[in-house]
């Protein structure tokens, strides 16, 4: 165990999908301890790929990292199997949530403590049940019949269930009113500030996404094209034309780039 | 004897023979549930495992032990399965799965007969066959033993999948398999405790029908039995085996006493078949069959 370095480090990976698309082109970031980082950019820039691939889902997809690494809290994990993440205390909510429809909503949680050996799931429970009150009253309720933010509290708390030291959350807004996305955005800053735990954050809605995280990635096509604490990102000309959907016309200096860039993300 | 206890008769005969089949099609349905894939070796899988019993009891081995035995045997081909044939094809697509079963079956039904031979042999489960009377209801005390086996091992099976912590992972994998890996669920357990659970059902199939129609390789035949009930009841559902099971075997009955007559009998053996292509044009998902839970 390496007390100092990242938490988690991905080097320079490349992702192929079918031997012949490759997605990822030497993609690299790096996730401090305790740490928000947030991975931006648009749809089908590669942030979903980037989730799998550190969370090992490349293989049941034909998809394989054919260069580069990625390492979590010092040790290789490229190679280890999906399942084996949960208990090294790596989580992923994955895009879209993924309930499993038919299971009660405490079943779905229990399923998140497969892994554990200790008994003190129940305690567990009831921390999920505190950060989340909602899916207590639902709790045996069958999660296909949770609406859209509910489910994406359910999947977290999953998640929280197998007592993660960092969880991967890919687009948790997707599909969310605004206000359902803050009060999702602002449990995962409680749970960063009072249980210690490290996020990367994928997310289209850079606004909100660059609010509660500490730094962050900007990816186009498979690379990371910016970098930097997430203020200086905010406050960065481009992006505040191209992802944050501010006008930029009266910031001159950016007016090129937008010209190039405002059809295909803001059509 | 009236006429209403007659009909009662072949109902009840009927019933117990569709627990027969329901113990043929779990088989199917459970390995379908779990991964998707119509396991084509199932009915090699019942002839590998009453021909391991027979052997085991040749060898003599009492029938507990034989059992037991038999029991390991299955299990241990389940690792085997999953290790051989099914990890190496994850994320292949669901047909080229079906199409390993169908070599799996090939090779099953070589490897038994390579080890046990292939003459054909009786099965003796000390159960004997007279007939006794319920009421003014006879009843064959075979069948109703078998339905008594196969209904305790539904039993059983449903309540390890509805309150055991693996039987709670094997749900989730069927509503999504890859949250499930996320959740720390390894797949390749989870696939060998159903293909281990598949091979209980197929010693227990295996010995009930290869009491009934001899231990041979017709035995693999049995697997026919099982398509129109998971038609009939869908194919991810237990449930829908059991009671299509039950329909069924109660249809092709009534059918054989109360139509047989008009068309010169036989109706029995093709009944079933009619009935399952009937329930493909009103409702192709089956009885019970995909009913899935979403907000519209």
């Amino acid at each position: 165990m390496t007390e100092q370095g990242p938490l988690l480090s991905i080097n320079g990976i490349e992702v192929m999908y079918s031997r012949l698309a490759l997605v990822l082109r030497g993609l690299t970031l790096t996730v401090p301890r305790g740490g928000i980082v947030a991975l931006l950019g648009a749809n089908g820039a590669g942030k979903t790929t980037t989730m799998k691939a550190v969370a090992n889902l490349l293989r049941s997809e034909r998809g394989e990292v054919t260069r580069g690494t990625i390492q979590y809290d010092g040790e290789r994990i490229d190679r280890l199997d999906a399942s084996d993440l949960a208990r090294r205390g790596l989580s992923l909510v994955m895009e879209g949530r993924h309930c499993f429809p038919t299971l009660s909503v405490e079943d779905n949680l229990k399923v998140g403590a497969f892994s554990r050996r200790d008994g003190a799931v129940a305690e567990s429970l009831e921390l999920v049940y505190r950060y989340f009150p909602r899916l207590k009253d639902r709790r045996h309720q069958a999660t296909g019949l949770l609406s859209g933010g509910e489910q994406q509290m359910c999947a977290i708390g999953r998640a929280l269930m197998a007592r993660p030291r960092m969880i991967l959350l890919d687009e948790p807004s997707m599909g969310l009113a605004p206000l359902l996305v803050e009060e999702i955005f602002v449990i995962m800053k409680q749970l960063n500030a009072a249980e210690g735990m490290t996020f990367l954050l994928a997310e289209q809605n850079a606004s909100v996404a660059l609010r509660y995280a500490t730094y962050g990635y900007l990816i186009e096509s498979g690379r990371v094209v910016r970098e930097g604490a997430a203020a200086a990102l905010a406050a960065d000309p481009e992006i505040r034309a191209s992802y944050l959907g501010l006008d930029a016309s009266a910031e001159a200096d950016a007016s090129a780039f937008s010209a190039r860039r405002r059809p295909r993300w803001l059509s | 004897m009236g006429d209403f206890s007659f009909f009662l008769e072949v109902v009840v005969g009927g019933l117990l023979s569709g627990v027969m089949y329901t113990l043929v099609a779990l088989g199917f349905v459970l390995i379908f549930k779990a991964s998707g894939v119509f396991n084509f070796a199932q009915g090699a899988m019942v002839l590998f495992a009453a021909l391991t019993f027979v052997g085991f009891l040749e060898y003599g081995l009492p029938m507990w032990a034989a059992f037991l035995a038999s029991l390991a045997a299955m299990l241990a081909l389940a690792v085997a399965i999953e290790r051989t044939v099914l990890r190496p094809l994850i994320g292949q697509d669901h047909m080229i799965l079906f199409m390993a079963t169908i070599g799996l079956s090939i090779f099953l039904e070589g490897f038994a007969q390579l080890i046990w031979g292939t003459k054909v042999r009786g099965l003796d489960l000390g159960i004997s066959d007279d007939p006794i009377f319920l009421g003014d209801i006879l009843i064959s005390k075979f069948d109703l033993s078998a339905a008594v086996m196969a209904a305790v091992l539904v039993v059983a099976l449903s309540l390890f999948f509805s309150f055991t912590r693996v039987g709670r992972a094997l749900r989730a994998v069927a509503d999504d398999t890859q949250a499930a890996q996320v959740a720390g669920v390894p797949l390749g357990f989870i696939w060998a405790v159903v293909w281990g659970a598949a091979g209980f059902i197929a010693l227990v199939a295996g010995l009930v029908w290869g009491a009934r129609l001899g231990v041979q390789f017709a035995l693999t035949l049995v697997a026919l039995k099982a398509l129109p009930v998971m038609i009939l009841g869908g194919f991810n559902s237990i449930a829908g085996a059991i009671v299509a099971g039950l329909v069924i075997g109660v249809s092709e009955k009534l059918a054989e006493v109360y139509l047989g007559p008009f068309v010169g009998g036989g109706i029995e053996n093709w009944f079933p078949y009619a009935l399952a292509i009937a329930v493909l044009l009103i409702r192709p998902a089956g009885l019970f069959g995909a009913a899935r839970i979403a907000r519209i």
